[in-house]
Order: structure tokens, then C-alpha cells, then sequence
């Protein structure tokens, strides 16, 4: 009677096991393909023309300059935009807010924020942006892109501050510094690689997004820097020339999809590195 | 002597002004900084509001002209002007809960493979790779989904359950139709593959927060690794992983771009989910950039803003439900 039940644990558990083996090994070969697939098919149409020349019509020799550069622009702006607000909100939530009403609120409206489907917050720039100037612009989509990376630093920003030891904060105060120095020079600068994480996620984020851009930057095929007007993006770029009939767009596709891919990773890595280091201390 | 003597007089003489004068910048620079935080805090709330409102004028005059009726019309239109979002609304729940039942089971296995019995050194290199994964812009999916899981989807899975399950009474109609490899399956299978790395790295770090002597009580009076997951991981952190599966769920009600490429695009509901079909953010991607001013756009905007509400609702309890798994650990 109890060998039995025994056994009949026993074989429950051997097959529970071999199906959790089965659904790692399942998801982690999809993914893997995915990544050889992406680079089996970008790396046959990376050159130096890809760097060097700006995306043609079919039958022209054409590369993805004006796409990376654009890509490159609206991050950044993006970035001036979305970072202090992100920053100084998590800063408030961490250091001021606390468990206050208002804290708390923004910390959950931060958190959906943070999920919200990305055309929702392209829609949303189109409304304020896009309607009343009348044309589309790389302006607009560089808030959309802000609105998608504050929040991610707004959230790594609270995290990070409450690392910060309040000893630390307490002896500063002791000393007589103001609350707003304590933050900035002792605060700050104990997890400053952790702010520069909350930086390299929210970059990596917006660097990647399509949705928010196809109705506020919208595509160009000229190369331009000026960000009154419609401007390209890599994600842009993939999007229009994935579908495009003509091989030499589709294989641009690839390439641009191998940088952008690979990008991304760069940065997560890269954030990885630098959060490691605050949670050593 | 007598240098020194005046010069500390009038340093002592002039001390309590500069002595305030400097408390009193500091203190403005310190109100203006706290004043700066306060603004971004409360800019954050503001944006969520502007969303909210800004789509809503925009969907006004949609829901104006076809009131509660759009949420269940099919008819999609933009020549006779008429629109509603019942098909979009089909699209998105089906590609979602397929891409649920399959990213779910699969996830989780995944996240008990890693915390129970991956072997050690192998666990943060897993981890690590995962985590990273779930960052991979969905346009890559979309883009691999619509070369290489296409025309497998069209030569061998489709037709392969058109000739087994399209035949099976009751579900049968669910398989039927010719294999187009577009279609809500198709989105669907992609869908799951891309929230899966999202399903794992959540419900990795929740059976993390299992206290070790739990799990080493019940082993220790003899329960095998699944009567340990089964009866202590799951049951302790079921809360957090409900609250996981839920924000996964509402990155698969909202995901564009995965979706867009496989999904065929067609404004119609279909009973086989191997036909072609349309998910809210695919319609507006596909479609809002050349639709006339008026009730197209307005209309659009109308999907947008449900979208955002069902978004909204769904991932509000993931979060309450997270929280409230913090307090727990």
C-alpha cells in the first residue's frame, strides 16, 4: 500500500519534471532560433553601404544612414525630455512622497504607465501634437518616446534611492546640509551607476519601439536632422521595408533588425553591468 | 593685533546677515528642489489623465454616432462611414487567450525549472538570458513571425490540424478553412512566444521569495520537488503569480507590431481562428495613418481608447495583486 503510493509519487514527480524540462528546452530553442535566424539573415547584408548611404527606392544601391541617425535623434531628445522628469518624480516618490496619497497614486499610475500599450501613447501624441501643428514630425515622436522612458526611470530612480542607507542621510543632515543637498550630493552620488541603469533601460526601450512612431514621426526617406519635420527610424525602416516586395528592402530589413536586436541587448547588458555594481556596495 | 581684533569685529559684526542671507538661499534652493520633484510627480498623473482625455475628445464624435452599439457592431466600413469594434475587440481577446494558454503553462515550467531544479552554476546564466530576451523589440518577432513561422504555420501546422482537430465534432469548426498561414493562430503562437520570456523572468522572481525553510521542511519530512511546488511554491505565491500572468496579459492585449505582420488584417470575424483576422492596435497601426479626417479617425481613436480602458483594468489588479504579494514577503 505505501510502496505503491510511493511509486505512484514517484513516477508523478518524474513526469512533472521531464514536462518542466520539456517547456525549458521548448522556449529556449525558440528563442535561440529567433536569434540565429536574425542572424543568419542581417548578417549576409551588413556593410559598409548600410553606414554610409540613406534608404533608396528599389533597384538603387541604398543603406540605412538616414534611419540609424533619425533613430539616434529622437532617443535622444526623448531622452532630454523624459529623463529629469523621470528622475526628479522618483526622486519625490522615494525621498519626499514616501507613503503619502499623492506617492502612492503616482506610484501606480507610473506602474500602468509603465505596461500601457505603446500605440495608446502614440495616439495620444498624435491628439497633442501632431492634430494642432498640422503635419507630422520628429518632435512629436520624441515626446512619444519620453512618455514611454520616464517611467521606466522614474521606477528604477525610487528603487535605487531606497538603497541608499539612511545613516548616510542622517549623517549628512547632521552636519546641517539642507534636505535637497543631502539628496543631490550624498544620495545621488552613492547610486549614481543605478540612476545610469534606470538611463540605459529607458534608452534601450525607446530605441526599439515602432508603434508610438508610425502617426508622429511617420517615415522619411531623405535624410534630415531638422525635428520640425517627418524624420526615419530604424524600427521605422524594418517596418516599412519587411513588407516591401523587393529583396534588396528585405534583406535592409534583416540587417536593420540585426543592429536595432543588437542595440537593444547592448544597453540591457550594459544596465546590467552598472546595477551590478550598485548592489555590491 | 589690532588688524586681526577689527577683522573679526566686523566679521562678527557682519555674520548674522550673511548667516541668513545664505540659510535663506538655501532654503529656497532647497523648497525649489523639492517644489521641481513634487512637478514631475505630479506631471506623471497628469499624463495618464492627458491620455485619458485627449482619446476620449478624439473618440467623441464615434461614439456619439454609433453609441453603445459600436462596442458590438462588426461592420468596419470607412466608404459608407460605418464602424464598430466588435471585430477588433473578437481579434484581440482570441490572439490573447490563445497566446495566455500556451505562454502560461510553458512559462512557469520554465520559472519552476529554474528555481527547483536547474543545476546551480547554470541558474543566473539562464536567468540572465531570459531577462534579456524579454527586452527584444517586438518588431523583431513580428518580422521573424511573418518569414520563418509563416510559411511553417501554412505547410505543416495548419494543415496538419485542419486534417486532425478540423474533423473533431464540437471544436471542429474552430480548425476549418484553407491553410493561409496569416491568421489568429499564427498571431496568436507569436504572441506567446514573445510575453514568454516576460511570464518566466516575473514568476522566477515570486518563487524566489519562498522562505528557503518552507521548502526544505517539506522536503524534509519526504515530499518529492513536485509535491514541494505543488503544495508550498505555488500555494504561497499564488497571489504574485496570478498578479504576473495578468501584466502579461495586458502587454498581449496591447502588443502591435508582433501581432501586425502574421495577423492577414481582414475586418471580419471568422469562426476558424486559422482565418484572418484583426487585433485593436493592428487596426490602428495598419490604418490610421491614411484614414480621413471624421468618423475614420475618429473612429479609430474610439479603439484606442477601449483598448486602453481593458488595458487599464487588467493591469491595475495585476498590479494591486503584486502589491500585495510585497507585503507578503
Amino acid at each position: 500500500m505505501i510502496a505503491a503510493s510511493y511509486s505512484r509519487r514517484k513516477t508523478r514527480n518524474g513526469v512533472w519534471t521531464v514536462l518542466a524540462y520539456a517547456a525549458t528546452a521548448l522556449g529556449l530553442v525558440l528563442l535561440a532560433i529567433i536569434l540565429v535566424t536574425l542572424l543568419w539573415n542581417g548578417l549576409g547584408g551588413l556593410s559598409l553601404d548600410v553606414f554610409t548611404k540613406n534608404t533608396a527606392p528599389p533597384g538603387v544601391v541604398g543603406g540605412l544612414l538616414n534611419s540609424i541617425v533619425g533613430s539616434v535623434i529622437m532617443t535622444g531628445v526623448g531622452l532630454a525630455l523624459g529623463a529629469p522628469i523621470g528622475i526628479l518624480a522618483g526622486t519625490y516618490l522615494a525621498e519626499y512622497g514616501a507613503n503619502s496619497k499623492l506617492a502612492s497614486a503616482v506610484r501606480f499610475i507610473n506602474d500602468i504607465l509603465l505596461s500601457a500599450p505603446s500605440i495608446i501613447v502614440g495616439l495620444f501624441v498624435y491628439e497633442l501634437l501632431v492634430v494642432p501643428v498640422g503635419h507630422f514630425s520628429a518632435l512629436a515622436g520624441a515626446v512619444a518616446l519620453a512618455v514611454l522612458g520616464a517611467p521606466i526611470m522614474v521606477r528604477t530612480t525610487e528603487d535605487m534611492l531606497n538603497l541608499v542607507p539612511n545613516t548616510l542621510r542622517e549623517a549628512a543632515s547632521a552636519l546641517g546640509m539642507p534636505r535637497s543637498l543631502v539628496i543631490r550630493h550624498v544620495a545621488y552620488r552613492a547610486v549614481m551607476s543605478g540612476l545610469i541603469t534606470g538611463v540605459l533601460l529607458a534608452i534601450a526601450r525607446m530605441t526599439g519601439e515602432t508603434a508610438p512612431l508610425i502617426f508622429t514621426a511617420l517615415g522619411n526617406s531623405l535624410f534630415t536632422a531638422d525635428p520640425r519635420g517627418p524624420m526615419s527610424a530604424l524600427p521605422l525602416i524594418i517596418y516599412e521595408f519587411a513588407r516591401s516586395p523587393y529583396a534588396e528592402q528585405q534583406k535592409l530589413a534583416w540587417t536593420g533588425a540585426l543592429i536595432l536586436t543588437f542595440a537593444v541587448l547592448a544597453l540591457s547588458i550594459l544596465a546590467r553591468v552598472f546595477s551590478a555594481s550598485v548592489k555590491q556596495k | 593685533m589690532t588688524a586681526t581684533a577689527l577683522q573679526s569685529s566686523s566679521a562678527a559684526h557682519s555674520s548674522p546677515m550673511d548667516r541668513s542671507r545664505a540659510l535663506g538661499r538655501l532654503k529656497f534652493g532647497d523648497n525649489s528642489f523639492r517644489l521641481l520633484t513634487l512637478g514631475a510627480a505630479v506631471l506623471v498623473l497628469v499624463l495618464l489623465l492627458g491620455v485619458v482625455v485627449s482619446l476620449f475628445i478624439g473618440a467623441w464624435p464615434a461614439f456619439r454616432e454609433f453609441g453603445v452599439g459600436f462596442l458590438f457592431s462588426d461592420a468596419w466600413s470607412p466608404p459608407k462611414e460605418q464602424f464598430g469594434a466588435a471585430t477588433a475587440i473578437y481579434g484581440t481577446l482570441v490572439t490573447s487567450v490563445i497566446a495566455m494558454l500556451i505562454a502560461v503553462p510553458v512559462g512557469l515550467g520554465i520559472a519552476v525549472f529554474l528555481t527547483e531544479l536547474c543545476w546551480l552554476p547554470l541558474r543566473r546564466p539562464i536567468g540572465i538570458a531570459i531577462e534579456l530576451l524579454a527586452g527584444i523589440p517586438s518588431i523583431i518577432y513580428g518580422v521573424w513571425g511573418v518569414y520563418y513561422f509563416r510559411p511553417v504555420m501554412q505547410s505543416y501546422i495548419q494543415p496538419f490540424l485542419i486534417s486532425t482537430l478540423g474533423n473533431v465534432p464540437v471544436i471542429g469548426f474552430l480548425f476549418q478553412g484553407p491553410p493561409f498561414g496569416y491568421g489568429v493562430l499564427t498571431a496568436g503562437l507569436v504572441l506567446a512566444l514573445m510575453i514568454l520570456p516576460f511570464i518566466t523572468a516575473v514568476s522566477r522572481d515570486v518563487f524566489d521569495t519562498v522562505p528557503p525553510v518552507l521548502k526544505e521542511a517539506a522536503y524534509g519530512i519526504g515530499s518529492t520537488t513536485f509535491e514541494v511546488v505543488g503544495n508550498i511554491v505555488i500555494p504561497y505565491t499564488r497571489v504574485g503569480v496570478i498578479g504576473g500572468v495578468m501584466l502579461a496579459l495586458g502587454r498581449a492585449l496591447g502588443e502591435t507590431m508582433a501581432v501586425t505582420f502574421v495577423i492577414g488584417n481582414a475586418t471580419k470575424i471568422q469562426s476558424s481562428i486559422l482565418a484572418q483576422g484583426t487585433t485593436i492596435s493592428a487596426m490602428i497601426a495598419n490604418q490610421f495613418a491614411d484614414a480621413d479626417p471624421g468618423l475614420f479617425t475618429s473612429s479609430l481613436l474610439a479603439l484606442g481608447f477601449i483598448l486602453f480602458v481593458i488595458t487599464f483594468l487588467v493591469l491595475a489588479a495585476a498590479r494591486w495583486m503584486l502589491s500585495r504579494m510585497q507585503l507578503k514577503a
